[in-house]
């Protein structure tokens, strides 16, 4: 199962590094938009994929305090935790 | 002190780059007058116009501004007030019963912009505790109204009503009533909604369904209701937002439903309540366009026609351009600079099209959106397509 903070970070690394636009050195602490280079539109797309994986939704104003990978990790673990939705 | 513009840097960097080799900026197009539906000067020169929403031709409609001239000698040129303090004439009132009928509804709310619309109808329907469900590519009007509303917002799958049914699974045992959001045409792409999927979805999870019509009222279905009369579900859809700026050529929007809640929308949404009505020349100018619209089926025929033209033209050429057929054909380019350079030579060969950038398109490649008109004659078309053509040639050598 990947519903841990710790395991959902590194599945959110392993897809970006898919990437080959995404720099190699990656973290948990890699900030999305300013590491990343992700504006808003492909930081909302890019959390649709993890979506599907995890079956979650994100409601969109959980994404407004997301900073880095490990922040979005939080967040979806609680939601895969049974938080809402 | 701190620089208020300084968040903007970014900006201001991102536009330098993009018009330092180009030379005109693709934000500050001025069509300097039309001369008539098709044809408009710019930069001194006559240029035919496809980057515009004036689907059925009917902004240059002589009806609507005979109709516009008469009221405003009648009425005055505006209302000064909002529609529950001092704003609402008789003809507000006949424009929104004329719309309820057109649309077989009970109720219709008028909005003073289709942006008003959406934010007006979106935010006072929604509430805190529950939830809206998006499509991902969704107008910002209709992303601006679901911030207002306080909602807890969830998009889905551009056009995907599997997405939707599996997002609508995950919320069975959440409390709030959940609305959904699509719209029949969609402005940058043309791509068009599988509405009635979008229904059977609505109904078995016991949703609410709004579907914003903008670009496809007076544009599909046998009575051009939208795309929701020709998949047959107007019955499905609780809630039709559009504007008049669009197919009818004025300005304003609408939203019209069937169930009686509405009236109280009247007295608790901002975007209504806050601004001034329409102007009554509007009002009456919209009346007299949606009369033609009406009594000129044959508009709607031959925008379908020209549609076909130019979006079959622009495949002709091995172009990328929309997959479905609908009045806005958009071709996709890679990369921003090759889409500046093709923009700026379409409008110096005489060509108006709209240059539309990340991240306001859909999947972060830039377009050339294109709109066909009803008023468009094959010999405009076929130009059009002829001098893509030599832009693409151009540029490939």
């Amino acid at each position: 199962m990947t519903d841990t903070v710790e395991s959902i970070s590194s599945m959110i690394v392993q897809k970006l590094l898919a990437n080959p636009k995404v720099p190699r050195d990656i973290d948990g602490d890699s900030k999305i938009v300013e590491d990343l280079a992700f504006d808003s539109l492909a930081v909302m797309n890019f959390v649709m994929e993890i979506e599907d994986t995890l079956d979650v939704s994100v409601p969109l104003d959980k994404l407004a305090d997301i900073r880095t990978i490990h922040d979005l990790a939080v967040c979806l673990a609680g939601l895969k935790n049974g938080n809402f939705p | 002190m701190i620089d208020i513009f300084a968040k903007y840097d970014g900006l201001k960097a991102a536009i330098a780059g993009l018009t330092q080799n180009t030379p005109r900026s693709p934000f500050d197009v001025v069509i300097e007058r039309p001369l008539s539906a098709t044809v408009g000067l710019i930069e001194g020169r006559e240029t035919l116009l496809f980057g515009t929403n004036n689907y059925l031709g009917l902004s240059q409609s002589k009806a609507a501004a005979e109709a516009a001239i008469a009221t405003v000698r009648e009425e005055g040129v505006g209302t000064t007030g909002s529609r529950i303090a001092n704003g609402t004439y008789a003809l507000h009132r006949r424009l929104e019963r004329r719309l309820a009928e057109v649309f077989r509804r009970r109720h219709c709310m008028i909005f003073s912009t289709g942006y008003q619309a959406n934010l007006g109808a979106i935010s006072a329907l929604a509430g805190k505790d529950d939830i809206l469900l998006l499509d991902a590519d969704s107008h910002a009007s209709i992303y601006d109204g679901s911030r207002l509303s306080h909602a807890q917002v969830i998009r889905f799958r551009h056009n995907d009503p599997s997405d939707l049914d599996r997002r609508l699974g995950r919320l069975k045992d959440h409390p709030g009533a959940k609305l959904i959001v699509v719209e029949g045409i969609y402005s940058m792409t043309g791509n068009v909604a599988p509405m009635r999927e979008f229904a059977e979805v609505k109904k078995k999870h016991g949703a609410y369904l709004l579907a914003d019509e903008a670009h496809s009222f007076g544009v599909m279905g046998e009575h051009g209701r939208g795309v929701a009369e020709q998949d047959g579900c107007e019955e499905d859809i609780d809630f039709v937002v559009g504007t008049f700026s669009k197919s009818l050529g004025t300005v304003g929007g609408y939203c019209v439903s069937n169930l009686d809640g509405m009236e109280l929308i009247r007295l608790c949404s901002r975007p209504y309540m806050f601004t001034a009505s329409l102007p009554p020349e509007i009002i009456a100018s919209t009346l007299a366009a949606l009369d033609e619209m009406q009594a000129r089926p044959e508009l709607r025929h031959r925008l379908q026609e020209n549609a076909k033209r130019l979006n079959h033209g622009l495949h002709g050429l091995g172009l990328n351009a929309s997959p479905h057929v609908s009045p806005v054909v958009a071709v996709t380019l890679d990369a921003v600079d090759q889409a500046v350079a093709f923009w700026n030579r379409l409008l110096e060969l005489g060509v108006y099209v709209n240059l539309s950038l990340p991240p306001a398109t859909p999947d972060e490649r830039p377009l050339l959106r294109c709109s066909v008109m009803a008023a468009h004659s094959p010999q405009e078309i076929d130009r059009a397509v002829e001098v893509f053509g030599q832009v693409a040639k151009e540029l490939a050598a």
